[in-house]
């Protein structure tokens, strides 16, 4: 493992990888693995996930080339210093900030999404210019397998590395000294990475979660509306890998005279998309593994929760599949409702007015992203100003993930940090200032011995009061 | 009104729990968020620097023997300078900013918003004391946070007069001052925070961020290091120098974190170099400068002794070819040149902070572009040359918080430039609107409407659908209609 950090290391020193022209090349590269391997991918992610192509080509394939192409695009663009404006007094001078790669870079990867996660901060620390430890999540081993077997085929060996293993592995690199950690994962493991990173004071991104709630106030619209929120809501819980995605909507929030409406729309909406029953689900993913399964059932066996579902609630120990499950007002202390559930368990807490949603919200941490449902332009306002998340959604859910052009990251326990175009480039890059000076003209009371002329002098000049400074210079301000 | 906790005897772990409350309440009720609660606030600052400039100055001559134009100038001056942008530029810093949004989410609009953090904790330092400790308030309350500041015990006279200047012009129920020293530190270092500025040295900035770690708090981290100056002949050597000691003596006596460190120039350059400082020195500091009143002193005991060790070590004392004085009872070490010191000597492996000056000679000046990468990455390199191929590479390849040419320690006047560390000289960075930033949560917002709901999205799924999805994601207008009509292979 040190003699690969070291190769890392070497390759970047070499400054291979500053060129645009090697970045360009190894983004290609990936484009052409992912375009020439679809079928591997889809199959890994079916043996690990259960995900149907459509789902892992939204989430994950189509994603990425989306994310490639556009880098790709625009890296000659991002390399380019910006200039900075510079003031009179320093004349004559050029101010700029040049972006440079960190260095060797290690990403930790979740196995919810085990290639976008990989793959989208591997696309910006390449773009940036760095060398790369890649270390995808063994709890998606066929993903892991086809990523430590895959890359080497298309990409540069000596400076973008792939290592297979577990948290045992894991812990052994952060032991090492990188220029920057780029984490996906649970706040539990994130404090374990950054207490790491402290002790070589590296830079790190934390992508972590939280409950993200879907506040409801469309239902008493029209009825397309309303079922296009169903939809929506459906579709952003079940859909990215049935409830285990950090962009999940986590729980609803919606009055409590409109409960049962939601819920037959949501019931028929399932139905329509999934299937009857458990023994006929289909289009929707697995829970990864029993001990995720183990969790997510022992949620439900808590007897005031059981009592609250109202659809669903049937699991398949030997498939490890749960079937879409809805809960009507569980106990709020419940582990259910503190607990990020990451699941296909989807909590209905009703309030007396949706206004109430904001206080709800603000009485848990930062959820990673809030999805509201919602005409009210007076309450969106609200929303915006009185609740604090990574981001806020009106009136659909995931598909914010696919602009490049907003940051995706968290504040509070959902983290800190963010990517996504330019910003995967930003994160993996130091913005270095640099200053250009001429040797004339000279500022004189810049250097000692001290005057109180030279005092006098400078205190204009900071105030970038010309005109005070010609007088002074003139004789007709008095020092 | 300074709070209870300031008064009492110890400042231990409940305390510090107290003072976060009560901020905490503050930051929720809204308090800190309101637009002329901070412009109140930043003009508050405004007066109390107009209103005291005798005292500061004062404190500052107490803790370090600043001269009045430093502590006028880099302390207050800037200070001012930087309150005043942020006056004049907050409200546009405030306003959301729109973002693009692709085929991807048609039809929707996009924007981001820029949120404050919450309650932050500002650890300051003791070389700058007031500028250190109170430019980062201006980020943090033009974006609408709630302030703890810990002072640094080490420059004490600045650090009570702040407690007491920030209580009587600011509002302490959101904005307070914890003076103390590591017991308090540490007690403040245990609350769950939501951001932590430490400017400092590397190995307390360890203990910061890993303290940080148990609550996930974000962290900036100013820091140092060793900040070269690379000196090419053909250039105006009078102007070179005197700007050299400007950035090195003239700032705190050399003890800034970007002061210049030490000097790379070629054999043949040496001499010349040398006989050009000695003349510039004594222009500024006289032939005794142990008595100039344009120096600062060694800020204490300690850093004399450590400085000293530098200075005596065996290989190294024979190398003094200007200077070396030293007046014990003041604190005071005159302005020190040393030519070729060894490379494993103590002074070339540890941030100098303080008036000694290294001078390493090579043969060409290109290689001291290695000598410099082979080392941690500083806050800060200087180059001084004429030669355009020279100013690329050194751009180029060597990797620093920020670099200036021809000139030393003036781009941290500039509000345009982001100021802050790489690798070992910190993370994260300020001033001018970085300030802002770097205390704000940029909020990513996506607004959607109901039409254009593409069943695409929702299962059943089917070939076709996945048709349409890649290229819908593909971005091609000509791939969709292409998809729509069938034409494209699934």
């Amino acid at each position: 493992m040190e003699k690969s950090i070291a190769e890392l290391r070497e390759t970047f020193k070499t400054g291979g990888t500053k060129s645009i022209s090697w970045r360009k090349s190894q983004l290609k590269a990936l484009l052409q693995l992912i375009n020439q391997n679809e079928d591997s991918i889809f199959k890994a992610l079916d043996q690990d996930l259960g995900k149907s192509p459509v789902e892992s080509y939204r989430d994950e394939v189509g994603v990425l080339k989306k994310s490639v192409t556009y880098t790709l695009s625009c890296l000659e663009k991002w390399v380019a210093p910006k200039k900075a404006e510079v003031p009179l007094l320093f004349f004559p001078a050029k101010a700029e900030v040049m972006p440079q790669p960190l260095g060797v870079v290690l990403i930790f990867s979740s196995w919810n999404f085990p290639f976008t996660l990989a793959l989208d901060p591997l696309i910006g620390a390449i773009s940036a210019g760095n060398t790369v430890l890649l270390k995808p999540s063994d709890l998606a081993p066929a993903c892991m397998s086809f990523l430590v077997e895959t890359i080497p085929k298309y990409l540069d060996n000596k400076a973008v590395k792939v290592l297979a293993g577990g948290a045992d592995i894991g812990e052994r690199l952060l032991q090492l000294k990188w220029d920057k950690i780029f984490f996906t994962g649970s706040p539990r493991v994130g404090r374990l990475v950054m207490a790491a990173a402290a002790k070589h004071l590296t830079p790190v991104t934390l992508e972590l979660g939280g409950k993200s709630p879907a506040i409801v106030d469309t239902l008493s619209t029209t009825p397309s509306k309303a079922k296009v929120t169903a939809k929506r809501i459906v579709g952003g819980k079940w859909g990215p890998c049935t409830g285990q995605a950090c962009i999940a909507i986590d729980y609803v929030l919606v009055e409590e005279k409109l409960a049962s409406t939601l819920i037959e729309l949501l019931k028929k909406t399932i139905k329509r998309f999934y299937g009857e029953n458990i023994k006929s689900l289909k289009n929707i993913s697995r829970i990864v593994n029993k001990h995720q399964f183990q969790r997510l059932v022992n949620l439900l066996k808590d007897p005031d929760v059981a009592d609250s579902i109202v659809y669903g609630g049937s699991v398949d120990e030997e498939k490890l599949v749960i079937e879409p499950t809805i809960l009507l007002d569980p106990p709020l202390d419940s582990e259910i409702m503190s607990e990020e559930i990451f699941g296909p368990l989807l909590p209905i807490i009703t309030l007396k007015n949706v206004e109430e949603s904001i206080d709800f919200i603000n009485s848990k941490s930062n959820p990673l992203v809030i999805y509201a449902f919602t005409e009210d332009e007076t309450f969106k306002k609200r929303i915006l100003s009185e609740t604090s998340s990574g981001t806020v959604t009106f009136n659909d859910s995931m598909v914010q993930f696919l602009c490049d052009s907003l940051p995706f990251g968290g504040v509070g326990q959902s983290g800190f940090g963010r990517y996504h175009g330019k910003y995967s480039f930003d994160t993996f890059s130091h913005e270095k200032s640099i200053l250009h000076r001429g040797f004339y003209p000279e500022i004189e009371p810049r250097y000692p011995p001290w005057t109180d002329f030279k005092l006098l002098f400078l205190k204009l000049a900071y105030q970038f009061d010309y005109f005070g400074l010609i007088l002074l210079l003139l004789g007709f301000k008095r020092s | 009104m300074a709070s209870e906790v300031e008064k009492k005897a110890v400042f231990d772990i409940d305390s510090a729990k107290e003072v976060v409350q009560e901020l905490r309440a503050s930051f929720v009720a809204g308090k800190t968020k309101d637009y002329e609660w901070r412009r109140t606030q930043l003009k508050a600052m405004l007066k109390m620097m107009d209103e005291n400039e005798p005292q500061i100055v004062a404190a500052l001559r107490d803790d370090l023997s600043k001269p009045e134009l430093e502590s006028s100038i880099y302390e207050i001056a800037m200070l001012k300078n930087s309150c005043k942008l942020a006056l004049k530029k907050m409200k546009h810093w405030m306003m959301p900013e729109k973002a693009k949004t692709s085929l991807a989410t048609f039809p929707s609009s996009a924007e981001i918003v820029s949120e404050p953090l919450g309650v932050v904790l500002v650890i300051s330092a003791w070389n700058y004391p007031f500028l250190l400790s109170l430019d980062p308030f201006i980020g943090a309350i033009a974006a609408g946070n709630a302030i703890v500041l810990k002072p640094s015990e080490i420059s004490p006279a600045t650090a009570s007069l702040l407690a007491k200047l920030v209580a009587n012009y600011m509002d302490s129920s959101c904005i307070k001052v914890v003076e103390g020293a590591v017991p308090e530190t540490t007690a403040l270092l245990e609350q769950k925070w939501d951001k932590i500025m430490y400017t400092g040295n590397g190995r307390i900035a360890r203990i910061v961020m890993a303290a940080a770690a148990k609550h996930l708090t974000p962290v900036v981290l100013e820091l140092g290091g060793k900040c070269p100056v690379i000196v090419d002949s053909g250039i105006n050597l009078q102007v070179a120098t005197r700007r050299i000691i400007a950035g090195k003596w003239g700032c705190n006596n050399g003890q800034a974190c970007i002061s210049p460190d030490y000097i790379i120039t070629t054999k043949d350059y040496a001499v010349e170099l040398v006989d050009s400082f000695k003349c510039e020195l004594e222009l500024f500091y006289g032939k005794n400068p142990l008595e100039s009143k344009d120096l600062s002193r060694v800020v204490n005991s300690n850093h004399f002794a450590r400085l000293l060790k530098l200075l005596d070590e065996d290989k190294v004392s024979s190398k003094i070819v200007y200077g070396g004085e030293r007046d014990k009872s003041n604190l005071k070490i005159a302005p020190t040149i040393l030519l070729d010191v060894p490379q494993d000597s103590l002074i070339m492996n540890e941030e100098i902070f303080g008036p000694l000056l290294p001078i390493i000679t090579i043969d060409k000046v290109e290689d001291s572009f290695d000598l410099i990468t082979s080392g941690a990455k500083p806050l800060a390199a200087y180059m001084f040359t004429n030669n355009k191929k020279l100013k690329e590479k050194f751009v180029e390849k060597v990797s620093a918080g920020g670099l200036v040419i021809n000139d030393t320690t003036v781009h941290l006047a500039e509000p345009t430039l982001p100021f802050g560390g790489v690798g070992d000289s910190g993370m994260g960075a300020y001033h001018g609107k970085f300030s802002f930033d770097t205390f704000s949560h940029k909020k990513a917002v996506l607004y959607r409407s109901f039409a254009g709901d593409a069943p695409l999205r929702y299962p059943p799924y089917t070939d076709g659908k996945l048709g349409l999805l890649k290229a819908l994601l593909g971005g091609s207008i000509l791939g969709i209609i292409r998809a729509l009509m069938g034409w494209s292979k699934a």
